[in-house]
């Protein structure tokens, strides 16, 4: 048996109010390629920043030992040292720099004071041909595709001594073949150099084809580890380790009173705003009735906040087309206002960066989306507003000493009531609620549920955008599922399982629209 | 308990504290000359124009730090066309006014375009504002001075000239009358108002400050109201200018604190991306904030010929670093988002006050400079450091 290269060690690391990694062991022999698997927020990419040093040493507990020697990484340079190298989802290449200054960033050849270009050039020259690109070292990296990109990143890892790479997502943005290169390369580099890699990916084919081991991580712990050979590698296996939880009395139960189609969208396309010819949502239709929970799952990265901020005001894409019917009207929504007029309203996935003010009191941020109503002829009422923070605050029970209080200083879930209050402040008849309990404790995510349920009992509409799945089967009376901008399934709330749904994800993947 | 809220309060009035403590020493330097009457009233009519400047400063600040480099050539030129209009072509002083307004407003609104609408970085906009009106301001006059001493109701309007006070409706005694009722109307109305809306609220149930706290800060600003009045009754009373200040100030902190475009600038500031799903239109606030301050260019223009009692193609220079410094030293975040016009009027005061007793020092112009410069870096620094939580050196 070949070394052991890493081993990670009782890995627990929290965060306010999350744990997000909870006792993981991890065992990576020298020359293997691991998959690391898992449903989004499983703890995966949390495992990876701790094992490079992202977050530092003493942050976190339990041990770290690579190359027989226990690491205590300050910072990701550390682990660079070692040869431990990530690449991220979102490459981390500057657009207007040459291939060659990219690889050499922060690492610069030749003096202190003067970069060696020759030596920067040939160096740059010899990696591009190991990872077998053939582009000139002086091209701009705004220039050449993703898939180009990614194997720049690659050549950079090799630059720099990887011993052990680290790819987060690495096909996640590449068409087929150019994933295929890819996992082809990592084949080919494992065997010529014996260079380890870990893979985080959702694409379970690609695992089957290029893993040794696969490690499922569910809910901050690892599960299992699977072994090319010995254990199955079959699809339905994986995804058995990645859901198989039991679903205990999590969810409040409701009554449903389902009635008239309240907003139907047809044929919905959406191109992304800076690449103009990449299509992000893809003939998309959907609909959602008075009283219903709307459930839409998918993989992070599906179209499905990209498709719900469309749909609010055109928030969000460019050239986008299809019709929208709110109450059976065909509405042109061109703005956040007109959006709002129709009662429509839209609950963002990032709190802090889209929705809240944090360096703002609670009163102020529940009334933002609708200040008229609490001012006469643009003079604000801030008595009436007080009142309406306080309703609200003992309404959704947010738990905070006043609403003078900055968001800021508010817990997640906290956080979360803020942004429902001041959307439901606004009075909508339809909520896109989009990823409402993301980052937030068991105990309030019980709460959000219950206030969900309130709002339908009051007849309005919720469509819920959640990557959890035992959250949409929980809360939803119907599930869209929905996968690389198309919409791949529809199911019944009742008949819609787990697997069914990652069923439904993964044979889609990667089958490209003609 | 009461420590935190003590500690709370110095925090909050820190500049407040830091204002008294420089008047104090300046007092102690000068002899006392500092709090002469005359030296209290020119402190105002000598900075006027950075209190009109700063407070629509504060409004582009407040859009996310943003500042409007062109104030002083904006200030100059329509000084320039006012002078122009009034001595070359003998327009009345009110049809002047009106059009120097206008003048100052589309000026405002055509930088406010490039920079809302077509989101070009402000700083270059009103860099390139800084130098088209300073240029135009020459052409304008010709590279000349225009003298403007004989249209003294203009003049005196906008406080400059010898006669620049409020009248005295109460004959002649030594001391101005109008000028200490004025103040005790003022001081009465503000002390009415706070205990209304503090038994108000009290009655709802609202949070109101510690009644020491209230007590402090009422007395406080009904001390200095008073003793202001009382200085400026000694010398010849309320200057026409103080009126314009105290219609801007009151006008632009209510607008601030108490409507709903003055939310949006705050709100903007914290977050644009979450005002903008809030269906607010932030291209619109920028642009308000910009034409705005175009508008208050003009007034500060009125105020400075009529100060100076001519139009030189020279005027207005540095005046945008006055206002943007007072602007940083009364609180306002580099970063957008916090800061108030009272906040910002202390900056101004401080500033006008650290001038004007290194003049008395006789200090050297230059080194002058220096100190403002000093002083306006520490006010940032405190603000920055405090805000992360006194963290001094971010980690790397």
């Amino acid at each position: 048996m070949a070394k052991i290269l890493l081993e990670m060690k009782n890995i627990t690391k929290t965060f306010p109010g999350v744990k997000a990694l909870d006792n993981v062991n991890l065992q990576v022999e020298e020359g293997e390629i691991h998959a690391l698997v898992g449903e989004n927020g499983a703890g995966k990419s949390t495992l990876m920043n701790v094992l490079s040093g992202i977050y530092s040493y003493g942050t976190y507990e339990g041990d770290i030992i690579y190359n027989s020697e226990v690491c205590k990484f300050n910072d990701i340079k550390d682990s660079e040292n070692k040869g431990i190298v990530i690449i991220h989802q979102e490459l981390a290449l500057i657009p207007y720099m040459t291939i060659a200054e990219n690889m050499f960033l922060g690492n610069e050849r030749g003096a202190k004071f003067k970069i060696n270009w020759t030596e920067t050039g040939s160096l740059a020259r010899h990696y591009l041909d190991t990872v077998g690109l053939k582009d000139s070292t002086q091209t701009l990296i705004k220039d050449i595709g993703v898939g180009k990109q990614q194997l720049v990143e690659i050549a950079k890892a090799l630059s720099k001594n990887a011993k052990l790479l680290i790819l987060d997502e690495p096909t996640s943005s590449l068409n087929e073949s150019d994933s295929k290169a890819l996992l082809d390369l990592l084949l080919r580099l494992k065997k010529e150099q014996n260079l380890t890699s870990i893979i985080i990916t959702h694409k379970l084919n690609e695992v089957s084809y290029v893993a040794d081991k696969i490690t499922v991580i569910r809910d901050g712990s690892t599960i299992e580890t699977l072994v090319k050979g010995v254990d199955d590698f079959s699809e339905p296996r994986i995804i058995k380790g990645m859901v198989g939880r039991e679903l205990s009395n999590r969810f409040p139960g409701r009554e449903p009173h389902i009635g008239e189609v309240m907003m139907e969208v047809k044929d919905w396309n959406v191109y992304h705003p800076l690449y103009s010819d990449r299509k992000v949502v893809k003939n998309v239709s959907m609909n959602v009735r008075r009283g219903e929970v709307v459930g839409i799952s998918g993989l992070m990265g599906a179209g499905r906040t990209e498709l719900a901020m469309s749909i609010f005001g055109k928030s969000y894409g460019e050239n986008i087309t299809g019709t929208l019917k709110i109450n059976g009207k065909a509405v042109n929504l061109n703005t956040v206002q007109d959006a709002i007029k129709h009662k429509l309203a839209y609950v963002t996935e990032d709190r802090k960066g889209n929705g809240l003010i944090l360096t703002n009191p609670i009163k102020i941020n529940t009334t933002l989306a609708n200040l008229d109503a609490v001012s006469k002829n643009t003079v604000i009422d801030k008595d009436k507003e007080y009142a309406v923070a306080v309703d609200y605050k003992n309404k959704l029970k947010t738990k905070c000493p006043t609403v003078e209080q900055n968001v800021g200083n508010l817990s997640g879930g906290n956080q979360q009531k803020v942004l429902l209050a001041k959307w439901m402040f606004a009075d909508p008849d339809i909520l896109i609620l989009d990823e409402p309990t993301r980052g937030i404790d068991v105990g309030a995510k019980y709460e959000i549920y219950c206030i969900i349920n309130q709002l339908v009992a009051e007849g309005k509409s919720v469509i819920m955008i959640s990557s959890e799945l035992p959250e949409v089967l929980g809360m939803c009376d119907r599930v869209y599922v929905m996968n690389e901008g198309r919409m791949v399934g529809e199911l019944d709330g009742k008949e819609a399982t787990q697997e069914k749904i990652m069923t439904y994800i993964l044979q889609s993947s990667g089958n490209k629209e003609v | 308990m009461k420590n935190d809220s003590v500690l709370g309060f110095i925090k909050k009035n820190t500049m407040i504290l830091v204002l008294i403590l420089v008047v104090a020493f300046f007092s102690w330097q000068t002899g006392g000359k500092i709090l002469y009457p005359m030296n209290v009233s020119s402190l105002i009519s000598q900075n006027a124009y950075v209190f009109i400047l700063a407070t629509g400063m504060l409004l582009c600040i407040l859009t996310g730090g943003n500042i409007d480099l062109s104030v002083g050539s904006v200030v100059c030129f329509v000084g320039a066309i006012g002078a122009i209009l009034m001595v070359n072509v003998g327009l009345p002083a009110w049809v002047v006014v009106i059009i120097m307004f206008v003048i100052g407003t589309l000026i405002g609104a055509f930088q406010g375009f490039w920079i809302a609408y077509v989101r070009i970085p402000p700083f270059i906009v009103t860099l390139a504002g800084m130098l088209v009106f300073r240029g135009l301001s020459n052409v304008v006059l010709n590279g000349l001075t225009v003298s403007i001493k004989g249209k003294t109701s203009f003049v005196n309007l906008f406080g400059g000239g010898a006669d620049c006070y409020i009248h005295d409706i109460f004959g002649n005694g030594k001391l101005n009358l109008t000028c200490l009722f004025g103040g005790l109307l003022a001081v009465t109305i503000y002390v009415v108002l706070q205990f209304t809306t503090r038994i108000k609220r009290k009655s709802k149930n609202y949070d109101v400050e510690p009644l020491w706290m209230f007590l402090v800060k009422t007395i406080g600003i009904v001390a200095v109201v008073m003793g202001f009045a009382y200085k400026l009754a000694q010398h010849k009373g309320v200057p026409t200018v103080l009126i314009w200040v105290l219609v801007v100030v009151l006008v632009y902190g209510y607008i601030t604190n108490n409507t709903t475009v003055g939310r949006y600038f705050y709100a903007v500031g914290g977050n644009e991306k979450a005002t903008k799903l809030s269906g607010i239109d932030t291209n619109k606030v920028y642009f308000i904030a910009y034409t705005n301050m175009g508008f208050l260019a003009a007034l500060a223009g009125m105020v400075t010929i009529a100060r100076l009692t001519s139009a030189q193609p020279t005027y207005g220079q540095n005046y945008e670093m006055d206002a943007i410094g007072s602007c940083f030293i009364g609180g306002a975040s580099a970063y957008g988002g916090t800061g108030t016009v009272p906040g910002v009027i202390v900056g101004a005061v401080l500033m006008g006050v650290i001038n004007l007793g290194m003049s008395l020092m006789g200090v050297d112009a230059n080194m002058q400079k220096v100190v403002k410069g000093a002083v306006l870096l520490a006010a940032v620094i405190f603000d920055v450091v405090s805000k992360r939580g006194g963290k001094f050196v971010v980690k790397n």
